[in-house]
């Protein structure tokens, strides 16, 4: 045995021999559970919330830059297509600070225990579909509303 | 019971391993980093959101009025910051364990390069965001 990693699997048993202890089971042998979706998740929408952050600081310099990019971010930003991908990176960012904050719990030592992570899964996407469901409704309304408001008062955008 | 009785060649004990660091001879500092520059996005983004209450829908002018203030311009910053620093101790760790052989390490300086560019773009339009609304454009 020469590889480090296989050779530090190799535990001995309460008579000194030694066994090679088992290895984890491949990812299709485990039932399903809420817990395993949960958590590759919080790495899939940290990824999403990244591209996101990307795209928002295209928006800051396309602010930065000046009227005419703006304008053209704006449309970007207005567009129905580009609306669902903000609603996305939302959601996305929303689930990763609910899972985050479930990380962190953890590590300070709570509530790691088997029924209390199987209670807590679906509180953590209730909470996540609802605060996102309400952020969502009402950033789109207040900027749907100052956007009609400044058409009605006749100022170019 | 396995059939054949293993035998080790290498010279490395458990505790060995425990205590002196393990193969990376890290990786406390990088737990560590994740999980501070987590905690302190929650205020920072907190913070964002209320933000963006105030200017969804807003035009050009508004804008760069809202980056002119110091403490907005300030917080953006460090939002900005944070974000891409803690995004680069994220990803870095998803390509640890997804990413092997020859492709490790072109991803790994892909994903350092590309957050730290992000970053700085930020930073620098805050700063020009700053500099236009002090001049009054």
């Amino acid at each position: 045995m020469q590889d480090i990693r296989k050779a530090l699997y190799v535990g001995s048993r309460s008579d000194g021999t030694l066994i090679e202890r088992p290895m984890s089971p491949h990812l299709q042998v485990y039932r399903y559970r809420l817990s395993m979706v949960l958590s590759i998740s919080n790495r899939i929408t940290g990824v999403i919330a990244t591209a996101g952050a990307a795209l928002g600081v295209f928006w800051l310099g396309a602010a930065a830059k000046g009227p005419k990019s703006f304008a053209t971010a704006r449309k970007v930003t207005g567009n129905p297509l580009g609306k669902l991908v903000l609603v996305g990176w939302l959601a996305s960012v929303v689930y990763h600070t609910v899972g985050g904050i479930r990380h962190l719990i953890w590590d300070a030592g709570y509530r790691y225990d088997k029924e209390e992570l199987n209670k807590d899964g679906p509180v953590a996407v209730g909470v996540t579909a609802g605060v996102s469901t309400v952020l969502a409704v009402a950033l789109l309304a207040v900027a749907g509303c100052r956007r009609s408001k400044r058409a009605k008062a006749g100022k170019v955008s | 019971m396995n059939a054949s009785v293993p035998h080790i060649e290498v010279m490395r004990s458990q505790l060995g391993r425990a205590r002196g660091l393990g193969a990376g001879h890290s990786g406390v500092g990088h737990w560590w980093a994740e999980r501070v520059s987590a905690a302190s996005l929650l205020p920072l983004s907190t913070w964002f959101v209320v933000q963006m209450f105030r200017l969804g829908g807003a035009d050009h002018a508004e804008v760069v009025k809202w980056g002119g203030k110091p403490v907005n311009a300030t917080m953006l910053a460090a939002l900005i910051i944070t974000t891409f620093y803690h995004a680069q101790v994220g990803l870095q760790v998803i390509v640890d364990d997804y990413v092997h052989g020859k492709a490790h390490l072109p991803t790994r300086l892909l994903i350092k390069i590309g957050t730290s560019l992000m970053g700085l773009l930020g930073v620098f339009a805050v700063i020009k965001l700053v500099a236009r609304s002090s001049t009054g454009k």
